[in-house]
């Protein structure tokens, strides 16, 4: 049971850790503004959720792990609010390509 | 599985580190407030990873204070660039 969920902890940690350098890639390459904001937010919403998801098993109470959703929650309502207000102002300062 | 959460720890900076060169070399100032905001949501994950790896609850209410300042962080450039946008050449535009 132990070694099942530090599988499932490793497997899922692992692939957070993927959109996270998914995300640092397409920040660095992509060539317009709007499509580095699409990379961008894979990194916000699917690798912390994974990395969360993750370390569920491995939190000592219930409680805590109750928390972490909640940052998560958090983290999306923020960056789903964040990313509109960005694109906003991206397309203000220049002409949309 | 220490080692293994620290290991992902010190690979998740590094990302966030390498993310940060556009705030350096970014496009447009769009593109500088999302490193930022990668900044912020792997710096998020990096915390929870260390938390855990030492059993340390306190660093989730951390988290919770880093989240909501790369919030507030965001929306404080928009609605600067906003104002200056606007002093600047077209002051009856709204949006």
């Amino acid at each position: 049971m132990r070694i099942a969920a530090d599988i499932f902890t490793i497997v899922a940690i692992l692939t957070g850790a993927f959109f996270f350098l998914a995300g640092t890639v397409g920040l660095l390459r992509f060539p317009d503004t709007l499509t580095r904001l699409h990379a961008l937010t894979k990194a916000d919403n699917l690798g912390l959720g994974l990395v969360v998801l993750g370390l569920l098993p491995q939190s000592n109470s219930v409680f805590a792990g109750l928390k972490m959703i909640l940052v998560w929650l958090l983290v999306l309502l923020a960056s789903a609010t964040v990313s509109q207000l960005i694109a906003r102002a991206a397309r203000r300062d220049g002409p949309p390509s | 599985m220490t080692s293994f959460l620290l290991a992902m720890t010190f690979f998740l900076v590094v990302m966030v580190a390498v993310g940060l060169f556009c705030v350096l070399r970014g496009a447009s100032n769009a593109d500088r407030m999302m490193a930022v905001q990668l900044f912020g949501t792997g710096g998020i994950a990096a915390l929870l990873l260390v938390g855990v790896a030492h059993g340390t609850e306190g660093v989730v209410d951390v988290v919770l204070t880093l989240s909501v300042l790369a919030a507030f962080a965001a929306v404080a450039f928009v609605k600067a660039d906003e104002s200056s946008a606007k002093d600047e050449n077209r002051p009856e535009q709204g949006s």
